[in-house]
């Protein structure tokens, strides 16, 4: 259930990064997306029970550690993305004063 | 399970709201608590790690949006009939995007019986082989420290790439 969930926020995300005009939006429905996908595969390791991934004495069921290393890389790098498109958001806003897209292309003279 | 299932009605609701409002601050708040529901929900599918990266993300990022965005709107409208023409074939093809991932969602394993064919010999064998108690802190830094070493060189890209864009002074001309 939880990967439905997961995969509603990816389409979300898609949608804003298709469909909105507004490049902050965009970089917006970009983060969206990820959080789905980082919520699609936590979500794929969960078995109902079992605890999290830590060995101690008297602790063998553990869930999947996998998907949640490969989750950690996936989170951070999604930061990676947003503070590099926000900086060349913040140098297209000083260059143009404006985040439209339409306006930016040329279109919005029409 | 019924928290997970609350949490996400707040993460659709947070993330729809996010992508539709006008006033881009709002837009900001609401993508925050969209990280933080789904910061909570890593708790409860027993991802304490990812939690932990998840705030810390979350924060970094509400700064910067909000350092970047400052009051502005998005006051972009649809205007003539080529762009409600282009809304039409968007909409065509997120509803065509979302019928095949929820049949292709079906032929995966179902959600709370994981298949653990890899992860098997890290649990088996994590403790011993590396040290480490925290199965996930293994994986990471000893079964695939690589993958670590790429994600260290994008940061760095990232950071570098962001440093050269925003410099405010050019190298001279002779």
């Amino acid at each position: 259930m939880s990967d439905k969930i997961a995969l509603t926020l990816f389409l979300i995300g898609l949608y804003g990064l298709i469909a909105k005009k507004n490049l902050i939006k965009k970089v917006m429905g970009l983060n969206i997306l990820t959080s789905g996908i980082v919520l699609f595969f936590i979500s794929l390791g969960y078995e109902k029970g079992l605890t999290a991934p830590i060995m101690e004495k008297g602790i063998t069921d553990v869930v999947d550690p996998l998907p949640q290393a490969l989750m950690l890389t996936t989170i951070v790098i999604g930061v990676c993305i947003t503070a590099l498109a926000l900086s060349l958001i913040v140098r297209i806003y000083r260059r143009y004063s404006s985040l439209d897209v339409k306006i930016l292309t040329g279109e919005g003279d029409e | 399970m019924w928290q997970v299932y609350a949490l996400a009605i707040l993460m659709i609701v947070g993330s729809l709201v996010a992508v539709h409002t006008r006033y881009l601050l709002s837009a900001v708040i609401s993508l925050a608590v969209v990280g933080l529901a789904l910061c909570v929900a890593f708790l409860y599918l027993q991802a304490p790690d990812c939690a932990i990266t998840q705030i810390v993300v979350e924060v970094l990022a509400l700064i910067i949006l909000i350092r970047a965005t400052g009051v502005e709107r998005d006051m972009s409208e649809i205007k003539n009939r080529k762009e409600i023409f282009a809304y039409e074939a968007i909409g065509i093809f997120i509803i065509a995007f979302a019928f095949f991932a929820f049949r292709a969602l079906s032929y995966l394993p179902e959600f709370g019986h994981p298949v653990m064919k890899v992860s098997q010999e890290y649990i088996r064998k994590g403790l011993e082989q590396t040290g480490a108690a925290n199965l996930v802190t293994s994986v990471l830094l000893d079964f695939r420290a690589y993958d670590t070493l790429g994600e260290a060189t994008v940061l760095f890209t990232a950071i570098l790439g962001a440093i050269v864009v925003l410099r405010e002074v050019g190298r001279k001309k002779k």
